[in-house]
């Protein structure tokens, strides 16, 4: 949506009339080395994933999996008896890698749905309706963007104690619920860009604001709300830092704070390192398969991310 | 970058006397009055938000600053005795230094790798397949860009060393030096946002319009001087841009860390977020802990102040 291309279609260096271009293919070859360099360690991942523990040592250079085996995943999911998992290699303490999953999906989706809606609301107060103190308030806002994480998550961390809710979902999710800056940011940038026509013909019917905003603006709005649902939902899902401070217990680990957790619980001397990078790669996975759905529009988001 | 400054376009000017009020003063409204009573009921909730968890704690953090404040108990007011035993700290020295570190090689390779990868992609390849390739490792949480690393560069078995035994070269440990610890942290760092740096500066070459680059031509400016003369003044807001980005978000280097080396060994890795970490929540040193993220946040205001200054970061040369 950000990286309009102006220029004509041919203007693209045409390639010379030359039998061979060494600069293009050099250029190609430098690229292909990028690729390789950002794609291949999830192969990686996924090879040391399929292999067992015993084998990995022997053959760690292999390209295909060493022995290859489901154990690793079994293990993650905790489908083996501790002697098993023992026995390959696993440190033989239970995880609950779904209860893990289950709150990530959950903490993830409710902040997500919840920043976008409310910051949506607040974006069309700060994009169409006139009212006094609207800019101050807006630059406000803004001005939070700048502020380290870290400075309020001290406080906030006291704030979610003194409540009582540690260790709780609400606690967890309670910061992220009302909005985030960046959201409101780029939806009143949307909505300042989106044509008055409709909405101002609707209230010339007499319609009011609250009708205008579910029934013409929302729906018209479809396409960045989607772009901004996504990133705020991979953002979420690989949130570390708040989850660590709140969410310790079993009951309320999200996968980001329990992977730290599977790699720690690695008795004395070689660690799980198939069951790690199973673990690694099932937490990967939601954010891979939106990429597989989406990865178009992540991709020209980036752009607009840039200008924030 | 484009749509920020777009104006509205061609069909709003059917709203006839409309079209100059999309904002500042108020002009005729449709009900003549302001706005104020709906606006407050769609900012609610995020004002909620705001003030709770953004405003009240940036108030709150400054004041537990000056506090000595166990978790137990109240805040006591010490005035500025924290920042007075910061000053004398030689860990919080040691974890500035070793984070600047860290972003300093963040700043030098990263930048360097992406504006070379968004000139490729310029040249050879726009297609999205490529660019979605390169944001692959960009999409991943810092923790298991972490894991996978650390697993790949692990001294015994890692596939790394092993590569590098292959060439002749001595095996490294790279987790397990002081000496290599901190540069590996940077180069899991880089390898994340290597990718989506590119993308920012590749969608940067695309704004600069073609004729330049004709005009260039045209006088015998050759490939190179072009690039110095032309192509990296142009691009200097989104450089100053990346920059910024790069150098704050590296300042608070922690997941990697937390993940992987834990600050060690010995205190090679305690970053200035780490040390904040441990400080406050292991030690429940809420007061000192405060302090440290006041000067955290001194140094990243401090930091984005001079480089939009000193570069002139929003001023572009286009226009």
């Amino acid at each position: 949506m950000t990286t309009i291309d102006t220029r004509p279609a041919d203007s693209r260096r045409r390639p010379q009339k030359k039998p061979f271009n060494w600069r293009r293919t050099i250029a190609w070859v430098l690229l292909a080395v990028a690729i390789a360099v950002s794609v291949l360690p999830f192969y990686w991942v996924l090879r040391t994933a399929l292999s067992t523990n015993g084998s990995l040592a022997a053959n760690s250079a292999s390209l295909l999996p060493a022995d290859f085996n489901l154990g690793a995943f079994k293990r993650v999911f905790g489908l083996q008896t501790a002697e098993e998992a023992i026995a390959e290699g696993g440190s033989g303490a239970s995880i609950n890698f779904w209860q893990y999953l289950w709150n990530s999906l959950l903490f993830s989706s409710i902040t997500t749905a919840g920043a976008v809606f409310f910051s949506s609301m607040a974006a069309y107060a700060f994009a169409r309706l006139r009212w006094k103190g609207r800019d101050g308030v807006f630059s406000l806002f803004l001005a939070t963007m700048l502020v380290p994480p870290i400075f309020t998550a001290l406080p906030n961390f006291l704030l979610v104690k003194n409540l009582g809710l540690l260790n709780s979902m609400l606690g967890l999710v309670l910061p992220y619920l009302f909005m985030t800056p960046f959201a409101v940011f780029f939806m009143r940038q949307f909505f300042l860009n989106m044509s008055r026509e409709v909405e101002e013909a609707a209230m010339l019917d007499g319609a009011r604001h609250w009708r205008i905003f579910f029934q013409i603006v929302m729906p018209n709005a479809a396409a960045p709300i989607a772009t901004l649902a996504l990133l705020t939902f991979m953002g979420q899902w690989n949130e570390y830092f708040w989850p660590l401070l709140v969410g310790t217990s079993e009951e309320s680990r999200v996968l980001t704070v329990g992977l730290g957790v599977f790699k720690s619980q690695s008795p004395q001397g070689a660690p799980d390192w198939s069951g790690l990078m199973a673990a690694t790669l099932v937490s990967a996975t939601p954010v891979l398969i939106l990429f597989a759905l989406f990865g178009k529009k992540i991709v020209n988001s980036i752009g607009f991310n840039g200008t924030k | 970058m484009t749509t920020l400054t777009k104006q509205p376009g061609p069909g709003l000017s059917a709203g006839g006397p409309q079209k100059s009020r999309r904002r500042g003063k108020p002009a005729a409204d449709f009900r003549g009055t302001g706005d104020l009573k709906i606006a407050l009921l769609f900012i609610a909730p995020a004002m909620l938000g705001f003030v709770l968890f953004y405003l009240v704690p940036t108030i709150r953090g400054i004041y537990l600053s000056f506090t000595e404040y166990s978790i137990l108990g109240d805040p006591e007011w010490i005035g500025t005795r924290n920042y007075e035993r910061i000053a004398k700290d030689p860990l919080f020295w040691n974890a500035l230094g070793v984070t600047s570190q860290y972003v300093l090689i963040n700043i030098v390779l990263q930048t360097a790798l992406a504006l070379g990868l968004a000139i490729l992609m310029h040249r050879v390849a726009k297609s999205t397949i490529v660019r979605g390739a390169l944001l692959m490792p960009y999409l991943m949480a810092n923790v298991i860009a972490a894991l996978l690393w650390f697993w790949m560069l692990d001294y015994q078995i890692g596939i790394v060393n092993q590569l590098i035994e292959w060439t002749g070269l001595p095996r490294v440990a790279f987790f397990g030096s002081e000496q290599w610890a901190i540069p590996t942290q940077a180069l899991i760092n880089t390898w994340r946002h290597m990718g989506y740096t590119a993308l920012l500066i590749f969608a940067g070459l695309q704004a600069i319009p073609h004729s330049v680059y004709e005009a260039a031509s045209i006088d015998g400016s050759k490939a190179i001087s072009t690039f110095w003369r032309i192509t990296l003044p142009l691009l200097r807001p989104v450089l100053v841009l990346v920059l910024v980005v790069t150098v704050i978000g590296s300042f608070q280097v922690f997941d990697t860390v937390a993940v992987t080396t834990a600050g060690g060994p010995v205190n090679a890795t305690r970053v200035l977020q780490f040390y904040i970490y441990q400080r406050a929540f292991n030690e429940q040193d809420f007061g000192y802990g405060s302090a440290l993220a006041v000067i955290l946040f001194l140094i990243l205001a401090l930091v984005a102040f001079i480089q939009m200054k000193s570069l002139r970061g929003n001023q572009s040369d286009l226009d």
